[in-house]
């Protein structure tokens, strides 16, 4: 009882800041956006902080995450550091477009890594929001459903800005096109980050998202992505998720394809202290093909949190799903994965596999696969396992000679291959790779040089 | 080279060796017979360092180095190689890594720089000829598929590119055909030197025709019963372990 009393409090508190700064809220932001926060308001607050009642959140406990006092971050704030110069990407040899956003406003793109083709859109959620609302309207919340979710009601409630990419039909982005979410407040802060992208058909990009903190402040990051794709086009999304473990990193991604279109996702969580990455990918046009992959090296009280859904919606699509998490010390995780062919969806070919690797016996791991087929002519599959690493394997190997620890890297690094192979960009595939090796060994895996401490 | 003494070992308290001693030079091979269950296999695996087995007394000295102190690796690179009776299959880790690993880390430990890569290539493809491996092996997984005469053709393949002080061989001719155990066999004879060592463990008599022994040895029940010449494996051949089972009272 105690602990639904408190829930309610909590989610009375979000709900009274809501109103608190309501005003703001929608004062300078688009009709686009303002128009779904009242009804998102009351979605959140129908449904309030989810807790693991809710079937969605069984195994993540958010209580803890919401308790803290949070500075919310509704203004953009002076752009008060040099983003640039704390901020090298040291990805070498990873020619990217380079953007950055801090806490969840677009600061803007890196002039120096070049002008992106021509009709290609990348800007402030707002600003485009503001100036050509006429782009943006059909595809804002028409994926993330404020009624199907809390954690969507909240963002879309209190949703200012996040970065906004339109790709116009048949224009192919040839260089990747990097995402820097930096996390960097004077205070413990709220952040509610709000992201678009819209890829006509025959459109192409290959996205990198990386999420990090600069500071050692707490952080509830709540951001929500929508990714529409068009006919024949091709969306590459990779996420790398470095932040320190005072961070709670909330993620919900919904991407919808069309006709012949692919997507790749491939998340890497190295670092945070808990992350949840809800993602919903619905297979809403014929031909269409979805690899959905991810992995998590996760220690200490660290908590990672993969939830799925794959939808086909049409006929002949193709997904394949693969997880890997190795869990170590105290560390904590779950993968619940849904694939629902819905009727009539015939010809599907689904796969879906989640494989984990507890390094300790105080380290837990849930898995939860789940498929509902109401389509009679469908190849579906799915398998998971936990597991401890292979004692034979790890003697075969120190027998030639090989010390212990480098034998246990070169055996989880083995584990993870499979999803690291998939990562297309080969630099970064190479970059990943690295980190990964370095995580393992026990090294913090900071991808970039910051002149700034980060506690971990 | 290798001194056992008084080895006793147990396996989940169960008492598998009872008073080993062993002795072997330089230059030497040794084969080590006996029956299923002897123990044969266990002392294989004691002296590689599998940490399963529990040594309850007794010493094992190894070029002067107290064996039972050194870890796994370290053993191996001092110049001891185990050479699996069931090769373990890694998947993920490719022979390339696996190998290069392994030479590197030896080298680092003589004090030696690493290998380039084309000299590292060049010393597997000399391996692999030695052995007749087929070289699409070598860009698979660690035994991932192989078929049970490559992996062991793999242990020998190990084995040359480590260049051991000592091998101990478990059972290496087992689930081999003829022409596999010929290549085997003379991949180890072409290994060897009058500086290295070689410990055949084996159930049958049939490799020792193409690794001749110097010595051999009877396990039984946890203790060599008989050691002799290459003479005494003909002997066995012939008349089966009965008459070394009734001579030691079961």
């Amino acid at each position: 009882m105690g602990v639904v009393v408190e829930n309610t409090d909590l989610s009375l508190k979000l709900a009274g800041h809501f109103n608190d700064v309501k005003e703001k809220l929608f004062l300078n932001s688009p009709d686009v956006i303002n128009a779904h926060r009242q009804k998102a308001f009351q979605d959140f607050v129908s449904q309030g902080i989810p807790t693991r009642k809710n079937e969605s959140y069984k195994y993540t406990d958010l209580q803890p995450t919401f308790m803290p006092d949070y500075t919310f971050i509704h203004e953009k704030g002076g752009g008060d550091v040099a983003l640039h110069e704390i901020f090298k990407c040291d990805v070498p040899q990873l020619d990217t477009y380079m953007v950055l956003l801090q806490n969840g406003w677009f600061y803007d793109q890196d002039s120096r890594t070049g002008v992106l083709p021509e009709g290609v859109i990348m800007d402030s959620l707002e600003n485009v929001a503001k100036q050509q609302p006429e782009l943006i309207e059909k595809y804002y919340a028409a994926l993330a459903k404020s009624e199907d979710d809390p954690l969507i009601a909240l963002n879309t409630a209190f949703a200012k800005d996040g970065y906004l990419l339109y790709i116009p039909a048949n224009v192919e982005i040839a260089k990747p096109l990097q995402i820097i979410n930096l996390l960097k407040s004077d205070t413990d802060a709220f952040i509610t980050q709000r992201n678009l992208v819209i890829a006509e058909p025959g459109a192409k990009v290959n996205l990198i998202i990386c999420d990090h903190t600069l500071n050692s402040n707490k952080y509830l990051s709540n951001s929500v992505t929508e990714i529409h794709i068009g006919e024949n086009a091709q969306v590459d999304y990779y996420v790398l998720q470095n932040q320190h473990n005072d961070s709670a990193s909330l993620n919900t991604v919904c991407i919808r394809q069309g006709n012949d279109s692919t997507v790749r996702t491939n998340t890497v969580s190295l670092h945070g202290g808990l992350i949840r990455n809800s993602l919903k990918v619905v297979l809403d046009g014929e031909n269409a093909e979805a690899g959905i992959f991810g992995m998590a090296f996760m220690d200490r009280r660290q908590h990672i949190d993969n939830f799925t859904r794959i939808i086909h919606a049409k006929p002949h699509c193709q997904s394949t799903q693969v997880y890997k998490n190795v869990m170590d010390d105290k560390s904590s995780g779950a993968f619940s994965g849904l694939i629902h062919v819905v009727r009539d969806a015939q010809k599907i070919n689904a796969f879906q596999r989640n494989n984990n690797l507890l390094l300790t016996d105080e380290a837990t791991m849930h898995t939860k696969p789940q498929l509902i087929i109401d389509a009679d002519d469908v190849k579906c599959s799915h398998g998971a396992t936990v597991g401890q690493i292979d004692n034979e394997a790890l003697f075969y190997l120190r027998t030639r000679g090989i010390g212990e620890k480098e034998a246990m890297l070169m055996m989880m690094n083995a584990f993870t291959h499979e999803v690291v192979q998939e990562i297309k960009v080969v630099p970064l595939r190479e970059r990943i790779d690295e980190l990964i090796s370095r995580r393992l060994n026990g090294e913090v895996a900071r991808c970039h040089e910051c002149a700034y401490d980060c506690d971990s | 080279m290798l001194t056992v003494k008084d080895l006793y070992v147990s396996v989940d308290g169960k008492e598998i060796l009872k008073g080993i001693n062993l002795e072997v030079k330089p230059g030497e091979v040794h084969a080590i017979m006996g029956p299923n269950g002897s123990g044969k296999s266990t002392l294989a695996n004691v002296l590689a360092g599998k940490e399963e087995y529990e040594v309850i007394s007794g010493s094992v000295s190894f070029l002067n180095n107290d064996l039972l102190e050194m870890s796994p690796e370290n053993r191996a690179r001092n110049g001891l190689f185990l050479g699996f009776q069931y090769p373990v299959e890694i998947p993920g880790v490719s022979m390339v890594n696996f190998m290069k690993a392994a030479v590197n880390e030896l080298r680092k430990f003589r004090g030696e720089k690493p290998l380039t890569a084309g000299a590292f290539l060049k010393l597997m493809r000399e391996k692999k000829e030695l052995v007749e491996l087929d070289t699409q092996l070598t860009n698979r997984s660690v035994n991932e598929g192989f078929s049970g005469g490559e992996k062991k053709k793999n242990e020998i393949f190990q084995m040359a590119m480590l260049e051991p002080k000592l091998a101990i061989l478990d059972e290496t001719d087992s689930g081999l055909d003829i022409d596999a155990l010929k290549i085997v066999a003379r991949g180890v004879n072409a290994l060897k030197s009058s500086e290295s060592s070689t410990i055949v463990v084996t159930h049958y008599q049939r490799l020792l025709d193409y690794i001749v022994p110097d010595f051999v040895h009877v396990l039984y029940d946890g203790r060599i019963v008989k050691s002799s010449g290459k003479e005494l494996a003909l002997e066995l051949e012939a008349k089966g372990y009965d008459w070394i089972k009734k001579e030691n009272g079961s």
